[in-house]
């Protein structure tokens, strides 16, 4: 991997910002559930409409998938947000928060005629913020930015080292 | 924007080529780390959440509860109950199907709902419900065809569609009177109209069987005294048809107000809201009912209730709403729609105000009223009908200091959840239990100065086993209140109708007294008589404690 940097400075500045937002957007996802003993995905994937949402109810009726799903969610969203500040192992959190994102926009696409429990806080017609975050990580995939600055500058660092001896 | 160009740009030039040797490792480790602080900007923030939370939790942690109220266990090798039903129309066939009973062509067509409708999972609901190990021996219905359904869903013990394989058909009785005689028969369920509960209550007892039967308890009031001395005496178990026994927030209304958690209750506001013919009572006539499908005379009624009910009638100014149509006279809108007339029916008092006074009367302890009032008037179903549409029934209960109000209308369904009003706070009871703190309350004063509470809103929420308080987020309180969130228990959907027999079934096992046994029966009845008869006469009835009479003055 060339170790030249290929951005501007506020090329890579922004980008870093860009995932700093959105590592503290999942982290704090995250913990919210994690420190609330009374979350759980199940009322969410009850209510999934759209082409997959038999597949999501389906999952409501075996407790120990909700305890999966609960899992993934806590855990899944806190340590990809981590992973995202810190620039530690981003492009496998990015692989991550991808397909996190896409079930979240599988289970509730906003077509027309749907209607969610929780109503929307925007108004939108195919396209969400599940999506719009998923283009961004999908940017800050092909335009990684933690090999610059974060954790991965130093793991690469070395990794490209020890391929070289 | 291409990457081409920054490449080219002076600014981009990567820092490991320009610096020099003894700072590099110092930069590089400044870039490696540059970005960790952002996590003290989160942990400072998730501390500053969690504090603010905990200060919420003093004040949830005042509605909170040691165990969730449960209902009755069954036990693993209890004896076979073998049933007698009286009565398949509307209500007895949603009675057998509560036991697990359906006809044929109705599981037929619930295959057909599920085929066409993945999501539709009532026959798979209905496959799995609990088998309360019974056998129903007997039916009685007065229209043929009813009776005959009533046999087939007797019948379907493998609960199957149109060509599934029948058990032993039940014995089907012309008269209810043969069923109560049969000795393969230890308990009955009857599910006919008002005027035959009384009657058929006290022969049951004599008979011998356990007795689950419809609400209302009777239709006149002389009866009353008569059923209830019956049931008393006799060693029966006696259910009444009031399944909001069963409802769990009602039992946590319960724990709440015996804690003293809302203070004085002053106020109790209940009501029907209806808008649809069906909710008026305007069933359907069945296609083949006729003269010779349809035992007129035994419809008619017991000579003796029908004496009682028209001595009272004449005596007390409210002949004129008696008939119409003369009583001999068959009519298939009178037999299939008798809710309508007070020839045969109880009217809103006897069919909808009793569920809601029995709730309460399960929640607070009320028993028999001082007084009631009642106004209203046959007002949107001017089909021939002389059961008010629109009632509002003020009952006092001068020893509590209290009032109860019942506001009926069948032409809106406006929804108007039960509201039990206290000096410090308001429960209302819908789809879920809200507790929402007075503005004014003294016990409450501290924690609404402190912003702990705040006052208007909904403070305490539950829902089926679980308290929504004010440490939960905004998204469950949504799904909360829209009941989604706990339509299942543990996995699986209660039916209170099927809790409620199931209760009576264990309660015959087990030798033990349900939930709306006959002490709660006869409250609800003389209750309910005194706002029926507070509207026929138009004007205020009361109750006589010492002589327990319901008098004018």
């Amino acid at each position: 991997m060339s170790r030249k940097n290929v951005y501007s400075r506020s090329q890579l500045s922004w980008l870093v910002i860009l995932r700093i937002l959105i590592g503290w957007y999942f982290m704090y996802e995250g913990l919210a559930k994690v420190f609330n003993p009374n979350w759980s995905s199940y009322p969410y994937l009850l209510d999934s409409k759209g082409l997959f949402a038999p597949i999501f109810i389906s999952l409501t009726d075996y407790p120990f998938l909700v305890d999966l799903v609960n899992y993934v969610n806590m855990y899944g969203l806190t340590i990809i947000g981590l992973c995202m500040i810190l620039g530690c192992f981003v492009s496998i959190a990015n692989i991550g928060a991808i397909g996190l994102l896409s079930l979240y926009y599988l289970s509730h696409p906003p077509l027309i005629g749907v209607h969610y429990l929780m109503p929307p806080e925007g108004s939108y017609l195919w396209v969400d913020k599940n999506l719009v975050m998923l283009g961004a990580v999908m940017v800050q995939h092909f335009f990684p930015s933690s090999h610059y600055v974060g954790i991965d500058r130093y793991i690469f660092r070395k990794f490209g080292k020890t391929q070289k001896q | 924007m291409s990457a081409k160009g920054p490449k080219q740009s002076k600014q981009n030039i990567d820092n490991d080529q320009i610096t020099k040797p003894e700072s590099k490792g110092r930069r590089d480790a400044l870039k490696t780390l540059a970005t960790v602080p952002v996590l003290g900007g989160m942990a400072y923030g998730v501390y500053k959440k969690i504090k603010h939370e905990h200060s919420s939790k003093v004040g949830s942690t005042l509605f909170s509860f040691d165990t969730a109220p449960t209902v009755m266990e069954r036990q693993p090798d209890g004896k076979m109950i073998r049933l007698g039903i009286i009565g398949f129309g509307i209500r007895g066939a949603q009675l057998m199907q509560a036991l697990g009973f359906a006809t044929p062509q109705y599981l037929e067509d619930l295959k057909t709902q599920a085929k066409n409708d993945p999501q539709n999972t009532r026959y798979q609901d209905f496959l799995d419900q609990e088998d309360l190990n019974i056998v129903v021996n007997g039916v009685c219905d007065i229209f043929e065809i009813y009776a005959k359904d009533a046999a087939m869903a007797g019948a379907n013990r493998k609960r199957e569609g149109v060509n599934g394989k029948l058990d032993k058909l039940p014995a089907i009785y012309k008269h209810y009177k043969e069923l109560l005689a049969a000795q393969d028969i230890d308990a009955v369920i009857i599910a006919t109209p008002d005027h035959w509960h009384g009657t058929m209550i006290i022969d049951a007892v004599n008979a011998g069987k356990h007795v689950y039967v419809e609400k209302p308890f009777t239709w006149t009031v002389p009866e009353t005294y008569l059923v209830a001395d019956a049931v008393r005496k006799s060693n029966i178990v006696f259910q009444l048809g009031h399944q909001g026994r069963q409802i769990e927030i009602n039992h946590r209304a319960k724990d709440i107000i015996q804690k003293g958690l809302i203070g004085d209750v002053t106020l109790v506001e209940v009501s029907t809201n209806r808008n649809d013919p069906n909710g008026a009572w305007v069933y359907d006539i069945h296609p083949e009912a006729n003269p010779s499908t349809i035992d007129w005379k035994q419809f008619e009624g017991d000579p003796r209730r029908i004496k009682e009910y028209m001595d009272y009638m004449t005596s007390s100014g409210a002949a004129k709403y008696v008939g119409p149509d003369s009583r001999d006279k068959f009519s298939l809108e009178r037999f299939f729609r008798w809710r309508c007339w007070w020839d045969y029916s109880t009217g809103l008092s006897g069919d909808l105000l009793t569920h809601e006074y029995d709730v309460m009367n399960h929640i607070l302890d009320l028993g028999i009223p001082a007084s009631a009032t009642s106004s209203g008037g046959v007002y949107f179903f001017k089909d021939g009908r002389t059961v008010p549409d629109v009632l509002q029934t003020t009952f006092e209960f001068p020893d509590r200091n209290m009032s109860f109000l019942y506001s009926a209308t069948l032409a809106s369904e406006f929804n108007r959840p039960r509201k039990i009003m206290g000096t410090d706070a308001t429960i209302e009871l819908g789809s879920s239990l809200n507790v929402t703190i007075d503005g004014a309350s003294k016990r409450y004063k501290d924690k609404i100065e402190q912003g702990i509470i705040k006052p208007g809103e909904p403070f305490y929420r539950y829902a089926s086993g679980k308290s929504i308080d004010a440490l939960s987020s905004a998204t469950e309180m949504y799904f909360a209140e829209r009941g989604l969130l706990f339509s299942y228990v543990e996995g699986k959907r209660y039916n209170t109708t099927f809790l409620h027999l199931r209760e009576w079934l264990e309660c015959i096992r087990q030798n033990k007294q349900p939930s709306c046994g006959i002490e709660e029966a006869f409250a609800e009845a003389i209750t309910a008589h005194m706002g029926t008869r507070a509207y026929l006469e138009g004007r205020t009835m009361y109750w006589d404690k010492d002589k327990q009479i319901i008098t004018r003055e």
